[in-house]
């Protein structure tokens, strides 16, 4: 054994080691923090705590029952303006693009990923806010609905155009059309993609704070309807977090434990859904 | 795939054998000529000639055309190369009749030189080796084949046998010459035909047991 | 001694003449195809019959899938190429016709089973659906499965995933949705060539029979498929027409010296 095959070895066993530490090391924070709020939090997640309103400030007890209700109403509004605009124009994308024009789009899209979060909240408070003079659940709804458009554009083009051309053939060389084509065949075989690709989208703006900072502001009652500002996870871990009291620091641990599990229950529930098969064969 | 390509192979060897009924017909016909001095059986053959020939034609190019297309192997390879030599034996059974039946023609007009005792007998085997060798055909019949293989010794003591006798006819009466002559000519050509006879039936041994037996040693019992 | 003194009637023939009164399903005359600037189709000219299989043949890039897709326009989703020619079904120009009439009249049967990922029901029904299909579904279905031989195979499991099947099974379930909306002409682009032997023998037997109502058109880079299954052969060559004769004839007596080089195997 000369000396350059030693120098190989032993360079082969640092670089080994020094990746698996660093692997180790990542997982290890996601545990560390799950940890942390396990064990901090833990002991707060209790019936109040997901039924009972905010305690008047200096009180003890209560819960965030409106910030979850809250956070619900948030993100059924951002799904409903951030679903329809980035599917439909994902499979514009995908399908009926012209070169350039895609490209465009694409490009615009990813930056628009890009903006960040408190930049967006300004953009939406100017449209949103400004002009009705108050905060709102719609306002709120609709900066989140614009951060879930640029993912959920992306992740369907990409999951429709891994439907095999071999399959919009058949289905052309039996007489449908183009749209045909696409909504009876091409969609529904990229379906469970889709869908993962949304709730992925989903469980990443419901964790936001910043934008929902001048928008849906905050409340620490319920918020009947749509146009009064309202509660939410994010920003009542936030208001809790920076108090000065201890048992707001304890629902803080608590609200951020349930936000982390819904978003846990929500990769993993995707995952389950992909792994059940791909819609199609992949040849 | 197999049903068409047995359909097609179903059609060859019927056409061979309706080719080898027309051959065996045209043996028993121009022998009966000589016997019975009948000069409208000998017609009878004489017309029946190109039949024979056509049909050669066609299996021929229905084996070139299974043989380029279906790609076949094994049994049904060795039954088409040996429909291809059969087909040609039985053409040339089919010509040494036309000769048998040219001879019956010319000797019409002679005196018979003596009783057929021998010739009847010699033609008797012959036409049955040629049934037999194609019953073995048609059956697959490696037995019945070989029982023809044997009996081909005989009919070339036939031909010995009459020939001399003959000879001895010829030389006595020159008169007996040309029909005497004739006569020998018949049973050269029934010696051929006892040959190809032979022939089929080693292909029929080819085709069952894919040994090739001809020329082989010769005792082929 | 038993005498054979006539002869039964000999039996006719089975092979089908092509009859000269029934004219030819498509005509195409010179039919040139461009993939942008790169022309992979020169001057094409061939007649197709009616009720046969007609087989093409050829090297790799030859053209042969080109030229099979052309004739359901299946070439124009592509993008940038160009088509100049003619080519005629049943007398119609294809290229101004409407392309889903076309397509429904023409179908076609891809390398790879390529079933929808539905079940084996909705699969065959899919072309009736979309075509606004009158009458009974289920009796549609089942008279297309019963022709691609699959019927028996299915029939206690129509609404099971069609990618339960098998790889020939599933072949059998895209002959069946293609000929489901009875088209006049099924186009197979090597339908077999993922196939093991015996299910492209089963599918080989299957050509025989649809060739009775269907005109058949088949690519094939199997010379001997082409031998076994088609009643004429058409050889490809960099995108031209070399040969184009009866199969009995190509195979055994061509008439080009480039066709008997490639079937004997000395080149390509």
């Amino acid at each position: 054994m000369n000396l350059r095959v030693i120098w190989r070895k032993s360079l082969s066993i640092v670089m080994l080691s020094l990746t698996g530490a660093c692997a180790l090391l990542a997982v290890s924070l996601l545990l560390f923090i799950l940890g942390y709020l396990a064990y901090h939090g833990g002991k707060d997640l209790s019936w109040n705590f997901f039924t009972k309103l905010p305690a008047p400030v200096g009180e003890t007890g209560g819960g965030m029952a409106n910030a979850i209700v809250g956070s619900a109403k948030l993100l059924l509004l951002a799904s409903l303006f951030g679903v329809p605009v980035g599917f439909l124009g994902g499979v514009y994308l995908a399908e009926f693009g012209g070169r350039t024009f895609s490209f465009i789009v694409r490009y615009v899209t990813d930056l628009l990923n890009g903006v960040p979060s408190i930049v967006i909240g300004i953009f939406a408070y100017a449209v949103a806010v400004l002009p009705v003079h108050h905060f709102s659940t719609l306002a709120g709804g609709f900066a989140l609905g614009v951060m879930m458009i640029p993912i959920a554009v992306r992740s369907t083009e990409e999951f429709l155009r891994g439907v095999p051309r071999s399959l919009r053939e058949a289905a052309m060389a039996l007489g449908a059309s183009k749209w045909k084509t696409v909504a009876t065949v091409v969609i529904p075989a990229a379906f469970r993609g889709i869908l993962t690709g949304l709730l992925l989208d989903l469980a990443r703006v419901a964790g936001e704070t910043a934008p929902l900072l001048f928008t849906a502001f905050g409340n620490r009652f319920w918020s009947p309807g749509w146009n009064q500002p309202t509660a939410s996870l994010p920003v009542m871990i936030y208001t809790y977090a920076i108090a000065p009291y201890d048992d707001w620091h304890r629902q803080a641990w608590a609200a951020g434990l349930v936000l982390l599990g819904l978003v846990l229950v929500a990769n993993i529930g995707a995952r389950l859904i992909l792994v059940r098969g791909t819609s199609f064969q992949r040849t | 795939m197999e049903r068409h390509f047995e359909h097609e192979l179903d059609e060859l060897k019927q056409r061979l054998l309706w080719m080898a009924g027309l051959a065996e017909r045209a043996v028993h016909q121009s022998v009966q000529a000589v016997l019975d001095i009948d000069r409208s059986l000998a017609e009878a053959v004489l017309s029946e000639e190109n039949t024979i020939n056509e049909m050669q034609i066609e299996i021929d190019e229905r084996v070139l055309r299974l043989l380029a297309l279906q790609q076949p192997m094994a049994i049904d390879l060795r039954f088409i190369l040996a429909v291809s030599r059969i087909n040609s034996d039985l053409e040339r059974i089919g010509d040494q009749a036309v000769n048998i039946a040219q001879s019956a023609m010319r000797i019409l007009r002679h005196p018979q030189v003596k009783p057929y005792i021998d010739l009847p007998r010699m033609s008797e085997l012959v036409e049955i080796m040629v049934r037999d060798s194609l019953n073995a055909l048609v059956r697959n019949d490696q037995e019945l084949a070989r029982s023809v293989l044997t009996r081909d010794d005989q009919v070339d003591q036939f031909r010995d046998q009459m020939f001399r006798e003959l000879l001895t006819y010829m030389m006595e009466n020159s008169k007996l010459v040309f029909p005497a002559f004739e006569l020998i000519l018949v049973t050269k050509n029934l010696e051929r035909i006892g040959d190809h006879a032979t022939n089929i039936a080693e292909d029929v041994i080819y085709i069952v047991a894919g040994r090739d037996v001809r020329h082989a040693v010769p005792d082929r019992r | 001694m038993n005498i054979k003194t006539s002869i039964p009637e000999l039996p006719k023939r089975s092979q089908r003449e092509v009859s000269p009164d029934v004219p030819p399903r498509f005509t195409i005359s010179k039919l040139n195809f461009y993939y942008g600037a790169k022309q992979a189709l020169f001057d094409v000219s061939l007649e197709v019959a009616t009720n046969h299989v007609t087989a093409l043949i050829g090297p790799s890039g030859c053209g042969k899938s080109t030229f099979l897709r052309t004739l359901n326009r299946l070439q124009e989703t592509l993008r940038h190429t160009r088509t100049e020619g003619e080519v005629l079904l049943d007398g119609q120009d294809i290229f101004t016709m409407d392309v889903v009439a076309l397509r429904r009249r023409v179908g076609m049967v891809f390398q790879r089973p390529n079933p929808f990922p539905k079940s084996i029901y909705e699969n065959v029904a899919y072309g009736l659906r979309i075509n606004g299909w009158k009458g009974s579904l289920a009796d549609a279905v089942e008279h297309s499965l019963r022709r691609a031989a699959l019927w028996d195979e299915v029939k206690d499991q129509l609404h099971k995933s069609a990618y339960a099947l098998s790889g020939g099974q599933q072949q059998r379930l895209c002959i069946a949705r293609a000929l489901a909306v009875d088209p006049e002409v099924l186009l197979l682009d090597e339908p077999c060539s993922a196939l093991d032997p015996i299910t492209t023998a089963k599918i080989e037997e299957l050509l025989f029979q649809l060739k009775e109502s269907c005109t058949i058109v088949i690519v094939t880079h199997n010379m001997q498929q082409a031998a076994r299954t088609s009643d004429f052969t058409a050889f490809l060559l960099d995108g031209r027409l070399i040969e184009f004769n009866p199969t009995s004839q190509l195979f055994t007596t061509p008439a080009d010296p480039r066709t008997e080089a490639y079937i004997t195997g000395r080149f390509g």
